[in-house]
């Protein structure tokens, strides 16, 4: 078998480790958090860094009436069909050995990962402007409006007492290198022509 | 009169230490020089080299203490109530304190000692006795909490306890007092010959470590002072040092210190388990309490024991013997290697140390100058193995470098003398601030000291801080050990009177230790694992509050319904699964402690309420931003009302 249709198969095969792996990590340090509490974020589920930390975020972010952090989000049950899909239709396209379509799965997957992406923003930003008007603490800005908490998506971010900060984990670097392997493959392709 | 003729002594061996030439007599104002304050300096936020268990004495507790800074971290509740913890307090731990004389309050703590593996420390549980009302505690060196307490029958003055042996097979308790046994109605003058002291071995589990009496060895009535397991190549045999071979009943300061020669008496633990397993023992009824806190119910229960099995040692050849060892010895140290055992005579002017392998050729040639009560005395020119000559005045206490030396309290002369084993040659004294009792190097008692500090735990303190009106602290000193000479380089307050300490190294136990209980864990009988769950339930004049509690409110935080008369039980649950969020809770009119909950625990008070109104009830612990708005009210009605029981939180 040719290599680039090999990669092909490798790359988009290597989304469903997202089934076993986190995507992103969220962190949260404070002087009383000398060890940052933190959550995994996975395609279906968020999770604790250590245990107990979700409760934890929760427990300090009530005070200026943030939202818990979501058990259960539409997205936990579209993200494994969109990313099982993939990884099936890049299989299938490998399979077929037509270079182009190679490109097609790239944008398409670069596509919905931006889509996901920007969905996540759309939460971070729900997250940290919809606020509990009966909370116990409120800040404003150098504007007198109330004080947003939306976490950073990559990065540091000095939220009050806390230093937050956003990286992605093994998910999300094995998604981006079968990404690039499938994109490698279609120039690899393109060049056996 | 006979302590006004030792201080007499002791003023005049201090001129003559004096006139020595020694400089050491001296307050040390060399300290600055050297930069001593650097060597016991622990920067903010870094921690200590070793954690030091010092026992509180009459305050009844162990104090946990770090090294070399001489910080105080927690003082663990043992064998006294502590209101600030709830200890003896709360339902759940009141029967810690039960013993077959009721609930006592209160316990004079002793000897901590750590859990040993192949005569090293394990860092698993810490022992300490009680000495009033016998008692052994074993500690979790987890969670630092009091896990046992097992009450020790036929015994009084549990003072030769509560030491381990190597691999933590037994953990031993002694009588000080001789007493009747079984107690009874008799004349005191009829002590001699009729008084009894108990040597219990005190089996411990090797996974959960759970004790059980395994055997009491009936000893002649002599006073068991300490006691010490044999190491190593004396493994299998246990050393107690006897004062009051004599059998005075009275005036016990002159009338138990006539005999030139007190006893230490070896006893041959494996023997008496070969003796046990033969059957060749006696079962004796009696009562006592052992009382274990469970880590899954949060709770502790007393079990009442009714039997134990005595070892009469006339009846068992080979058991016990008598090592004479002169003038009323207080400390029985083993060295790390077993060949040594320091007898330290606290009214003679020397140190004995007697020679195990001296000890067990003299019993196979059976070179016995007597006996006493059946048990063969062996004559002491055959089982010394040396003495230290007039090394100080008042001898108590003898711990271990790892690197052949010894090192002993002398209370008289108020100082610490190091000498060398074999050699017994004195190598260095200093002076301790004032009338040293005890001394402690981390793991100093085990095969394989950590010979870097020694620290000394004085009787007296006088001048040394600034002055508390009558009562002033206790002290104790902290000396670098690591080179020839020793070095004081901290005095440091203590809780209570530190009468022993046992140390070990900080990374044999930081990263076990506990941060919370888990929620999911708790099996309390009246646990309440989220808010949703939390009621008030109503059974005849009982109340029982299933509360929870979490930053920053309680739930329920309002509960109406309640009577004038009615017993009030709060059960709360912590359910903060947070490292360092403890809630307490306290209400107007309990007469009993705040409650101080960790998280995912449940603890309960009871509150009878006695007046009509409406009572409020508040956090203790200053737990968040919003503490001070964690509180909520109780509506006590009258007794006849018909005010309906309802609860709620945020009027839910």
């Amino acid at each position: 078998m040719k290599l680039s249709r090999i990669l092909m198969i490798i790359g988009s095969a290597s989304l469903i480790s997202l089934f076993f792996l986190p995507l992103w990590s969220i962190t949260l340090g404070a002087p009383q958090y000398p060890e940052p509490i933190g959550m995994h974020v996975w395609i279906n589920k968020i999770t604790d860094k250590n245990p107990n930390d979700i409760q934890n975020i929760n427990l300090m972010n009530h005070y200026v009436g943030m939202k818990q952090i979501p058990e259960h989000m539409p997205e936990f049950d579209i993200f494994p069909i969109v990313i099982g899909f993939m990884a099936l239709l890049g299989i299938a396209f490998g399979a077929l050995g037509n270079y182009k379509f190679y490109l097609v799965w790239f944008v398409l997957m670069s596509l919905l990962g931006i889509a996901g992406m920007y969905d996540f923003y759309l939460w971070e930003y729900d997250y940290g402007h919809s606020l509990d008007p009966k909370a116990a603490i409120k800040f404003v800005d150098e504007f007198g409006k109330p004080l947003a908490y939306t976490p950073p998506m990559l990065g540091t971010k000095v939220i009050l007492n806390f230093t937050a900060t956003a990286l992605p984990l093994a998910g999300a670097y094995v998604m981006f290198a079968g990404m690039f392997a499938t994109l490698y493959a279609f120039f690899l392709g393109k060049k056996d022509r | 009169m006979k302590m006004n003729k030792l201080w007499s002594v002791a003023a005049i061996s201090a001129i003559l230490f004096a006139s020595c030439g020694t400089q050491d007599t001296k307050k040390s104002d060399g300290a600055l020089g050297s930069d001593l304050a650097s060597r016991s300096f622990v920067a903010p936020g870094e921690h200590d080299e070793f954690y030091a268990f010092l026992s509180g004495g009459f305050s009844g507790q162990l104090a946990v203490y770090g090294l070399p800074s001489g910080r105080l971290f927690r003082v663990i509740p043992v064998f006294s109530q502590d209101a600030e913890k709830a200890y003896g307090y709360n339902e759940e731990t009141k029967p810690m304190l039960n013993t077959s004389f009721g609930f006592v309050p209160w316990g004079d703590a002793h000897h901590p000692d750590i859990s040993q593996t192949d005569g090293k420390l394990d860092g698993r549980w810490i022992f300490i006795n009680e000495n009033n009302t016998p008692r052994i505690a074993r500690i979790s060196l987890e969670t630092f909490e009091t896990e046992e307490i097992i009450e020790i029958p036929n015994s009084a003055g549990n003072h030769s306890s509560s030491y381990v042996t190597d691999n933590t097979e037994y953990v031993v308790a002694g009588t000080r007092f001789g007493v009747p046994v079984p107690q009874r109605d008799m004349p005191i003058k009829e002590y001699k010959g009729n008084f009894k002291g108990a040597l219990s071995f005190i089996k411990v589990d090797p996974e959960h470590g759970n004790m059980n009496i395994e055997f009491q060895i009936m000893m002649p009535g002599f006073n068991y002072d300490k006691a010490h397991p044999g190491r190593g190549k004396s493994h299998g045999w246990f050393f107690y040092t006897t004062y009051n071979s004599e059998e005075a009943h009275t005036l016990l300061e002159v009338n138990a210190s006539q005999n030139d020669k007190d006893y230490i008496a070896a006893v041959n633990w494996k023997k008496a388990e070969e003796y046990i397993k033969a059957g060749n023992f006696e079962t004796m009824p009696t009562n006592y309490a052992h009382n274990v806190y469970d880590e899954s119910t949060h709770s502790a229960t007393t079990k009442w024991v009714k039997e134990v099995r005595i070892l009469d040692p006339a009846k068992c050849p080979g058991l016990v013997y008598f090592l004479p060892t002169p003038k009323s010895p207080h400390g029985c140290d083993v060295d790390p290697t077993g060949e040594y055992i320091v007898g330290s005579g606290k009214l003679s002017a020397n140190v004995t140390v007697h020679s195990f392998s001296k000890m067990i050729a003299a019993i196979e040639a059976e070179k016995f100058s007597g006996e006493a009560y059946g048990i063969p005395i062996i004559n002491f020119e055959d089982v010394l193995g040396g003495t230290v000559v007039q090394p100080g005045l008042g001898p108590l206490h003898t711990e271990f470098d790892g690197k052949g030396n010894a090192y002993t309290t002398f209370f008289i002369s108020s100082e610490v003398v190091k000498w060398k084993l074999g050699t017994w040659e004195v190598i260095d004294r200093k002076p301790t601030y004032y009338s040293v009792g005890h001394l402690m190097i981390p793991g100093g008692n085990s095969q394989a000291p950590f010979g870097k500090y020694m620290i000394a735990m004085n009787k007296i303190t006088k001048d040394r801080y600034l002055p508390t009106g009558p009562e002033v602290t206790q002290s104790a000193q902290l000396y670098d050990i690591t080179g020839e000479k020793m070095e004081m380089i901290l005095d440091f307050p203590t809780v209570g009177e530190p009468h022993y300490a046992a140390g070990i190294p900080a990374d044999l136990i930081k990263s076990k230790s506990k941060k919370i209980y888990k929620l999911e864990d708790n099996n309390h009988p009246y646990v309440v694992k989220s808010e949703k769950e939390a009621k008030v339930v109503r059974n005849g004049k009982d109340v029982h509050i299933y509360m929870t509690m979490i930053r920053s409110h309680f739930a329920p935080d309002n509960i109406e319904g309640i009577k004038v008369g009615d017993k009030v039980y709060f059960h709360v649950t912590n359910l903060e699964q947070d490292y360092d969020v403890p809630h307490g809770i306290s209400m107007i009119g309990a007469n009993t402690s705040e409650l101080l909950i960790m998280p995912g625990q449940t603890e309960t008070f009871i509150w009878e309420p006695k007046k009509v109104g409406v009572w409020p009830m508040y956090c203790t612990d200053f737990c968040s931003a919003l503490h001070q708005e964690m509180q909520g009210y109780v509506r006590v009605s009258a007794a006849n009302s018909n005010t309906p029981l309802s609860w709620s939180l945020d009027d839910e």
